[in-house]
């Protein structure tokens, strides 16, 4: 049953070094005060899975925090490479990682089989691609009915996911609107889920009924951090913050600046710093 | 930029993407790839295919932003869109399930044969470049009716062969798709800055059938990394239309102005 907690506990309690961790987001909700506080906290020795990995994992994996990367696309959003990925990728900086790269047909269906409780997911897909030369976690089974081949990947088990939405009841039920990614699968598949919200309202009454909820009971903390998905967006809150992405180009390319950067945004914040990130986007919507 | 002066009143860039705009049709159902495609798809959207469904992988279905959004999860996706699902749904049910007419991809590389990568520069195990990788193309490049894509042309992007198969577009040419299963069309067009390509209907390799207004062959062959193929009866591009040109820059005007909006506020 889901819990209140301050974000440090959340997080404290959650994850531990060598975890297998999602902090998944599609663009949108992504969880940065949740990986901020991961990354104030020292994890190390992770195995970090997310389709998108975006600032938040090249932020990780530029502190050193990550073992293994599993993603079908290494991007900052609408602007470019990720480049404190690419150092660990191509030069070992600040030490080599591992990945397991996927589509991300892939992953979406490889999270839908671990919310299932399936083994691995099945689907048409890989067919020619290169991907499949290179990842042993690409497999196959021929369909006993038909007998088509077709792509079988592992199913993903996070230990732990993070993700952020817009609401909490009181009683702990989440409500995600808006593009919902793969949250809701992210978080059935994984052994504990931590949800930073925009705010808490007393219930969802009244609300349609067919809004993407996660029960309390799916839900292990729960933290109330408004702006906790800067630099992305929380539909209906507030606007993503493009300049910020285009930004971190420039902080990302450097070694020395990235951690300049990280000491004074990060390592010296807090979550309550969210919500003055935010305070000029949410003019630009209401 | 010689390009731009012998066809004065538009640049390159302005032509491929109205030129890849016309390909699509008002009852095309188009998987759309962020970048030069989706400026295109929306282009098409507001000139001859108003009833185009224009689908982003963020799970954005039949969506009709007023500005091109910078990245493909956007607000503005969600905002207009007809309905928005999940990632999982969007791969199986709508792309994997046959229901995209068109997917439309950029590519960093691409060969003769319109398979892309956009996944590393050199080896996969010591890559030179790491490229951000192939997200949702591998199966829009197999699970889409046909494949459009568009790019502009440099020796470093059409190239002889290309570091990795990030998506399968007609293999090593000729019936390599059917014998690995996939039995979707394909790459069926390119369109880049200079000129629009079609695949040959044996070889599949990709052959200039257009060239844009005032463009030589000569420009088109030293920009391409293959030699490149003409059709024995080559067309001129007709010139974007007075519509088109203003549809793409009220278009462009207006993402600008809404992408530098965070920044001034930031400042005040």
């Amino acid at each position: 049953m889901a819990r209140f907690l301050p974000l440090g506990r959340a997080v404290a309690e959650n994850l531990r070094d060598g975890d297998t961790a999602a902090f998944e987001g599609f663009t949108h909700l992504i969880p940065t005060a949740a990986a901020h506080e991961a990354i104030r906290q020292g994890f190390r020795d992770l195995t970090l899975v997310r389709m998108t990995p975006d600032l938040v994992y090249d932020q990780m994996v530029g502190m050193g925090m990550a073992k293994k990367i599993v993603f079908s696309y290494a991007g900052n959003p609408g602007v470019g490479l990720l480049r404190r990925f690419r150092d660990a990728v191509e030069n070992g900086f600040p030490h080599p990682i591992e990945i397991e790269e996927h589509s991300h047909a892939a992953m979406a269906n490889a999270y839908e089989a671990g919310a299932a409780g399936l083994p691995c997911a099945v689907f048409r897909g890989y067919r020619g691609a290169g991907l499949a030369e290179v990842n042993p976690n690409v497999g196959s089974v021929t369909c006993p009915f038909t007998g088509e081949v077709l792509a079988a990947v592992p199913a993903l088990r996070p230990d732990v996911t993070f993700i952020h939405a817009q609401k909490a009841s009181r009683r702990g039920d989440v409500l995600i609107e808006g593009i919902i990614g793969v949250q809701k699968e992210a978080v059935l598949a994984a052994r504990r889920a931590v949800v930073t919200v925009e705010e808490v309202v007393d219930d969802f009454d009244g609300l349609h009924p067919n809004l993407t909820v996660l029960p309390a009971w799916t839900v292990t903390a729960i933290a109330v951090v408004p702006g906790g998905s800067h630099p992305s967006y929380a539909h209906g809150f507030y606007d993503r913050d493009n300049a910020a992405y285009l930004e971190w180009d420039e902080i990302s390319a450097d070694r020395d600046r990235f951690r300049a950067w990280m000491e004074e945004n990060v390592m010296r914040k807090s979550d309550g710093d969210f919500a003055s990130r935010v305070s000029h986007l949410r003019k630009a919507r209401r | 930029m010689s390009d731009a002066k012998a066809a004065p009143g538009f640049t390159p860039d302005e032509m491929m993407t109205i030129a890849a705009s016309r390909a699509l049709r008002d009852d095309d159902v188009c998987f759309v790839g962020i970048g030069a495609p989706s400026a295109a798809c929306n282009v098409a959207r507001l000139t001859h295919a108003p009833g185009i469904t224009l689908i982003y992988e963020s799970g954005t279905i039949g969506t009709a932003p007023d500005v091109l959004p910078l990245s493909i999860g956007d607000g503005e996706l969600c905002d207009t869109a007809v309905t928005t699902v999940s990632v999982p749904e969007m791969f199986r049910y709508w792309l994997q399930g046959g229901r995209i007419s068109v997917g439309f991809l950029g590519a960093a590389q691409l060969d003769r044969f319109g398979n892309i990568n956009t996944t590393v520069i050199g080896g996969y195990g010591q890559p030179k470049t790491r490229l951000p990788g192939g997200g949702g193309a591998p199966e829009i490049a197999s699970s889409a009716g046909e494949i459009y894509i568009t790019m502009a042309q440099s020796r470093r992007g059409m190239v002889e062969r290309i570091d990795f198969f990030t998506s399968f577009g007609h293999g090593e040419g000729g019936d390599h798709r059917q014998r690995l299963g996939i039995h979707t069309k394909g790459p069926t067009l390119l369109v880049t800055d200079l000129a629009v390509w079609k695949p040959d209907p044996v070889t599949r390799e990709f052959t200039v059938v257009a060239l844009h207004p005032g463009v030589t062959r000569d420009r088109v062959a030293e920009t391409c990394g293959w030699p490149a193929k003409f059709a024995d009866r080559l067309e001129e591009t007709p010139a974007p239309t007075d519509l088109e040109l203003e549809t793409l820059r009220d278009l462009q005007a207006r993402t600008k102005a809404a992408h530098a909006r965070n920044r001034r506020q930031e400042a005040v």
